[in-house]
């Protein structure tokens, strides 16, 4: 009854969207970090007044479904004059979303830095900038990586919603297969191991990069 | 064309809200009855179990809900079995959320200090003694605050039924948009309720973390 | 007649060979120390004599039974070995009685009455009289130290492991929880500590086992091999540790 072999003509299909997705996920993912330690570092060391816009920002993000916030910006900018493609309004959506949730794990790993690394590097003679940057930012990272990794695959396996906009990723492969070969059950199962199979290699890569950056650790 | 005012536009959304709610209520029961389940199944230490769950986990933790809910839709009618979208979007998402919280108590379980385990074990406690008496209670208070706080994904997740057709928040916002053609007003309602919703739970989520932090 | 009986005993952890071939007996009623470097196999020692840990090759019993880590051997053994660990254990959801009356109810099936009676009874015995209805958090290391002692002593248990049980304090607090087992040595209690306090072994103690790579490597009145030991690692040792 299962029939997978009707997949193989859509072999490009599939590929087709597996690059989109993977396009996609490296680029918010970078997006997304770099959105995460500004505002992570906003957060942690702003005035007042930008601590509180950034505390919003990442409530109003992470107590609202991705999707609704895809749509408000693909369908809602555009009445007041933002005109966005698919995959511009993908990209900012992800960005955003990546970006709210990497802030609030940064600046975890932010916290939890000892003032005695801080006040080290006063009396070297390193100002607020160099501190942050050279003694701060990578223990900081090192002790949030994994949940920084895990955050960053919810955002990819979230991204198959991406397929409600028409952005031809992965899930809309998927769709578009079994809308031709009304193989629905062995589309889907194939999709959602490539996904699977997605997630996994994240890990791995984020597991290689974690040891290369955080080498320091070995050498001692 | 019928006129829309704010009024019109919240009503309806309020209405489809329910649906929300129902959804998620009913999607967090059954998701952490088959998560205690499987917390148990866990516990046995049979590796055979073990490893099913842990595949469970992965499995439902590393492929999209939306693809999870597609499986349950269309994937089980075509191989027979009739499944509503309503029936699909409560599926999916008990595994999605089980498959969750089994991962986050087996945290909490695992981060007691294995002298409770050894403590028990030399004043004669059985293991469903020590389970019962000493690492539950335990485990438990530590659980609280981030079972609450993945309520929040689920109400989140159920947006995602919107997608299979069901008419929740986020489908009721769908169509309105397409029936006043005003999205930014319609998204914009859509994400504050779906916001009043998640907030206050996010919060009571932060408070259970101060207050069993402290405790501990 | 021996209480506790080590016949060459020999454990490994993976290839790691940590007890090769231990004997040790034990009788009734004597306060035996062992000492040793870190490493040497203290620990591992203690855990092997109330089943925490398997071993492979020998035999160990106490009271007449043998020892084995199957989990119903060690409840049954439960009820004669005793066991305080150098970081407590105590349980931080219940108070110090709850504690303590744990396991009196569900194991030995006592009312809830008795067992409260009992509690009450051993936290007079370790000077804690008071604590009843606090909890753990509350109390000093010291304290805690001493409430697990009375915990281990409401099983009524015939010997009593300690391992490194005031490591973990201030040294202020050392002196507490010490009078407690030297009060206990006196009852007639059998204890056998892996302990630093080497007054306290000489003084308090009958007997002195000295372990150094998985052995014992000697062992005697706990004066006379304390003031005057053969080996050049226990001298050594005791060098180090003075
Ligand atoms: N669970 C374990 N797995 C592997 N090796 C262990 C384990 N526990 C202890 N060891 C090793 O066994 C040796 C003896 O440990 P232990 O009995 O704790 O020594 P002591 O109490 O005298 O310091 C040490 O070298 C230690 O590293
Ligand atoms: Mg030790």
């Amino acid at each position: 009854m299962l029939n997978f072999s009707d997949l193989l003509p859509y072999t490009d299909v599939f590929l087709g969207g597996l690059a989109t997705t993977l396009q996609l996920t490296l680029l918010t993912t970078v997006l997304g970090v770099i959105v995460g330690t500004l505002c992570a570092s906003i957060r942690q060391y702003g005035n007042k007044p930008s601590q509180r816009a950034v505390a919003a920002y990442v409530e109003l993000i992470r107590n609202t479904p991705f999707i609704v916030q895809l749509f408000f910006i693909f369908f809602g900018l555009p009445s007041i004059g933002l005109l966005l493609t698919p995959w511009q309004a993908s990209v900012i959506a992800l960005t955003i979303n990546l970006g709210a949730y990497s802030t609030e794990i940064i600046r975890a790993g932010l916290s939890n830095i000892p003032k005695g690394q801080w006040e080290a590097a006063k009396v070297l003679g390193m100002n607020f900038r160099q501190t942050l940057v050279r003694v701060v930012f990578t223990p900081a990272f090192e002790k949030i990586y994994p949940a920084l990794t895990s955050q960053c695959i919810i955002v990819m396996l979230g991204s198959a919603v991406l397929s409600q906009i028409s952005v031809q990723d992965l899930t809309y492969a998927a769709n578009l297969v079994q809308s031709r070969n009304f193989r629905a059950f062995e589309s889907y199962v194939v999709t959602a191991l490539m996904y699977l199979g997605l997630a996994m290699l994240m890990r791995y890569i984020f597991g290689l990069i974690g040891k290369r950056v955080f080498a320091f650790r070995e050498a001692s | 064309m019928i006129e829309f005012s704010n009024w019109d536009i919240l009503r309806n959304l309020l209405f489809a809200m329910q649906w929300t709610i129902l959804l998620s209520l009913i999607a967090f029961i059954s998701g952490t009855s088959v998560a205690l389940g499987l917390t148990a199944v866990r516990l046995t230490r049979n590796p055979v179990m073990t490893r099913f769950v842990k595949v469970y986990v992965e499995l439902f933790q590393g492929t999209p809900l939306l693809m999870q809910m597609f499986l349950c839709f269309f994937g089980l009618s075509m191989i027979g079995y009739e499944i509503s979208a309503w029936g699909a979007a409560i599926l999916s998402l008990t595994l999605f959320t089980s498959a969750f919280l089994v991962e986050i108590w087996r945290g909490c379980i695992d981060t007691l200090p294995k002298g409770q385990w050894e403590a028990s074990r030399v004043l004669g406690l059985s293991f469903l003694q020590t389970l019962r008496h000493v690492i539950l209670p335990q485990a438990t208070r530590v659980a609280f605050a981030p079972t609450v706080g993945f309520s929040v994904q689920v109400v989140k997740g159920t947006a995602l039924a919107s997608v299979i057709g069901f008419v929740e928040l986020t489908k009721a916002g769908t169509m309105l948009n397409n029936a006043t053609f005003e999205p930014f007003k319609v998204f914009a309602f859509v994400a504050l309720l779906y916001f009043a919703l998640c907030y206050p739970l996010s919060l009571c989520s932060k408070y259970l973390e101060k207050k069993y932090h402290v405790a501990r | 007649m021996s209480l506790v009986k080590l016949d060459q005993v020999h454990k490994y952890y993976g290839d790691f060979h940590v007890l090769k071939g231990i004997d040790l007996d034990i009788k009734a009623g004597e306060v035996v120390s062992i000492i040793g470097k870190s490493g040497s196999g203290k620990s591992t020692l203690l855990r092997c004599i109330n089943g925490l840990e398997e071993y492979q090759q020998g035999g160990i019993s106490v009271d007449d039974k043998e020892v084995t880590s199957e989990d119903i051997q060690v409840r049954r053994l439960a009820l004669s070995v005793g066991m305080i660990f150098q970081n407590f254990n105590l349980f931080p959801h219940l108070t110090v009685g709850e504690n303590i009356m744990l396991a009196p109810t569900i194991v030995l099936k006592k009312s809830k009455a008795e067992a409260q009676t009992i509690a009450k009874a051993m936290l007079e015995k370790v000077g804690l009289g008071d604590k009843f209805g606090s909890y753990p958090e509350k109390l000093s290391g010291g304290q805690q130290q001493r409430v697990a002692i009375a915990r281990a002593l409401a099983m009524n248990p015939k010997v009593l492991l300690c391992d490194e049980i005031t490591s973990a304090l201030d040294p202020e607090l050392v002196g507490d929880v010490l009078k407690v087992l030297e009060q206990l040595a006196k009852e007639g209690m059998t204890l056998v500590l892996v302990t630093h306090e080497m007054n306290f072994a000489r003084d308090v103690g009958d007997r002195v086992v000295f372990m150094h790579q998985g052995k014992v490597w000697e062992e005697g009145n706990s004066k006379k091999l304390l003031s005057d030991p053969e080996t050049e690692e226990l001298k050594q040792f005791i060098g180090a540790v003075l």
